[in-house]
């Protein structure tokens, strides 16, 4: 019998086959006694465990933290980003005297900024958000001012022509010509912020997937860790995809 | 239909206009005079490099001249002046029914009035069944009719084009000349037409403007006698046309060789 399947069904089932296979690998490797399931626990032992503490409501309470600074601290970072490029792109004042700042501090692992902001802010929730805001903001800012630099001289002169004030300018052409770019940078910065999150939770907090993970590995519980991991793992392949529908519904002009 | 008010006139004086390149000035237009009525099209021809499009430039406030005056009588209408770009210069981000009102948009038209005349617009141009969609889905030609709605719709003293048809294939220009002569013909804007092709000088304008390159300069303005309304398929096959585009070619052919041998000599 011939399968007749279309390209689209061909791509989907690749996407798919690459993390089961590996997977399947996985638990295969460990049944048959390679490798010590202490250690590395079996994809099996894994699913049990996270069925286990989203049962008792455990994962999702790490969950719900984790999300609330994601979020929070996201938006406070990105914001000021977005305006801040495009302000940049508009204003050569701006520039001049942005640039050296983001050409100094973006290079700065933000996790090393922890300490300070755990002195500057304490050790709530305000420290991490915090932390997540800057992270953002450096790719968001960088992005957003590269798109809109790069907005083609016609729009400026159709826009000048017609007589665009300056916050037509700002408003119309510059914010929805450097969209696509900003669109890049906000992707970025989503993984970005996980990353110096779950960083930020192994010290000095107890609650969220970061601590769920540190707090588990003292405790040699690595099927919890596991847990943990897989966890933001989907967290970001979940914000991920509705970043892209947001995305797709935010520039409806952009030709796929 | 008659015609009730006419467009802009326009008197350039002594115009000039350098631009600094490396260590050296480029003069890109040098002593520019050239008055025209209200209501008259003109056409502007010339090699590339004459300075054409910096001419329309200024006249659109986009560039400032070096040396000389620009004098626009365009009291009664709404706004001076509104340009059609050579690639449409759409907002791809606009729907097209955004796009032509954003002259009305940037003026404060209240937005009732604003869409009454976007409809109009989109009417004249025949694009009402697409004023919902973006620019991309759009064929080259559409686009450029939006274009011109765009301008039109401002309600502008005169109208810049900027060879708005140069990147069409040839049924599409064929066609969008004679759509724009007949919308013309019932506006009577002023028009200064740039375009590289003496044909469609002849066929749109009722005079054209022949420049020379490097410095820019006008070398000469030749009348156009075909009487209005025209037809453009008739008219292109006439024998006085043919005679007409062979004159000026001979002007251009001058200076295009000119300047060719010009640019060699520098190089």
């Amino acid at each position: 019998m011939k399968i007749e399947m279309s390209t689209k069904a061909r791509e989907r089932l690749l996407y798919l086959i690459s993390p089961i296979g590996l997977i399947i690998i996985w638990q295969v490797l460990l049944m048959v006694g390679i490798g010590d399931r202490r250690f590395v626990p079996a994809p099996s032992d894994i699913a049990q465990r996270f069925v286990k503490l989203a049962g008792n409501g455990e994962l999702e309470w790490h969950v719900a933290v984790t999300l609330y600074r994601v979020v929070l601290g996201y938006i406070i970072g990105a914001v000021p980003a977005v305006a801040v490029g495009l302000l940049m792109a508009m204003f050569r004042p701006v520039r001049i005297f942005v640039d050296p700042l983001i050409a100094a501090l973006f290079p700065i692992p933000k996790i090393a900024l922890m300490p300070l902001l755990l002195l500057a802010f304490g050790f709530g929730d305000a420290s991490k958000i915090a932390l997540v805001a800057i992270a953002v903001f450096f790719p968001v800012v960088v992005n957003t001012y590269v798109g809109a630099a790069n907005i083609e001289t016609i729009y400026w002169d159709v826009a000048k022509n017609y007589g665009a004030s300056q916050t037509v300018m700002f408003t119309r052409i510059v914010f929805f010509g450097a969209l696509p770019t900003i669109f890049a940078g906000l992707r970025i910065a989503l993984a970005v912020s996980f990353i110096v999150l779950v960083a930020s939770e192994f010290v000095a907090t107890k609650s969220g997937i970061g601590y769920l993970i540190w707090n588990s590995w003292e405790l040699l519980q690595v099927d919890v860790m596991f847990v943990g991991i897989v966890t933001i793992g989907i967290l970001g392949l979940i914000t991920s995809v509705l970043f892209q529908e947001i995305e797709r519904k935010a520039i409806p002009w952009k030709t796929e | 239909m008659a015609v009730e008010r006419r467009g802009a006139a326009i008197d350039i004086v002594g115009l000039r206009k350098e631009y600094l390149s490396g260590p050296g000035r480029v003069v890109a237009l040098d002593d520019i005079n050239l008055r025209i009525a209200p209501g008259e099209f003109v056409c502007i021809v010339g090699p590339s490099g004459c300075g054409k499009s910096t001419l329309l430039r200024i006249l659109a406030g986009l560039t400032v001249q070096t040396s000389g005056t620009i004098k626009v009588e365009a009291s009664g209408w709404a706004v001076e002046n509104a340009m059609v770009f050579q690639e449409s210069g759409l907002f791809p981000w606009m729907s097209v029914e955004a796009n032509v009102g954003f002259g009305l948009m940037t003026r404060g038209i209240p937005a009732k009035e604003a869409a009454a005349r976007v409809e109009g617009a989109l009417k004249l141009v025949g694009l009402t069944r697409f004023r919902r969609h973006y620019p991309h889905q759009l064929s080259g030609g559409m686009r450029q009719r939006s274009a011109i709605a765009r301008a039109f719709v401002t309600d502008p003293g005169m109208l810049l084009m900027d060879e708005p048809l140069a990147a069409l294939d040839a049924q599409n220009r064929v066609i969008l000349q004679a759509e724009l002569v007949r919308i013309w013909e019932r506006t009577r804007k002023t028009v200064i037409y740039i375009t590289h092709s003496i044909e469609e000088a002849l066929l749109l304008g009722d005079r054209t403007v022949v420049m020379t390159a490097h410095p820019g300069r006008i070398k000469q303005i030749i009348d156009v006698p075909f009487a209005r309304p025209r037809n453009l398929m008739t008219l292109s096959a006439s024998p006085e046309f043919g005679r007409l585009k062979l004159d000026i070619w001979q002007v251009l052919e001058a200076e295009v060789t000119r300047a060719r041998s010009d640019e060699e000599n520098h190089s």
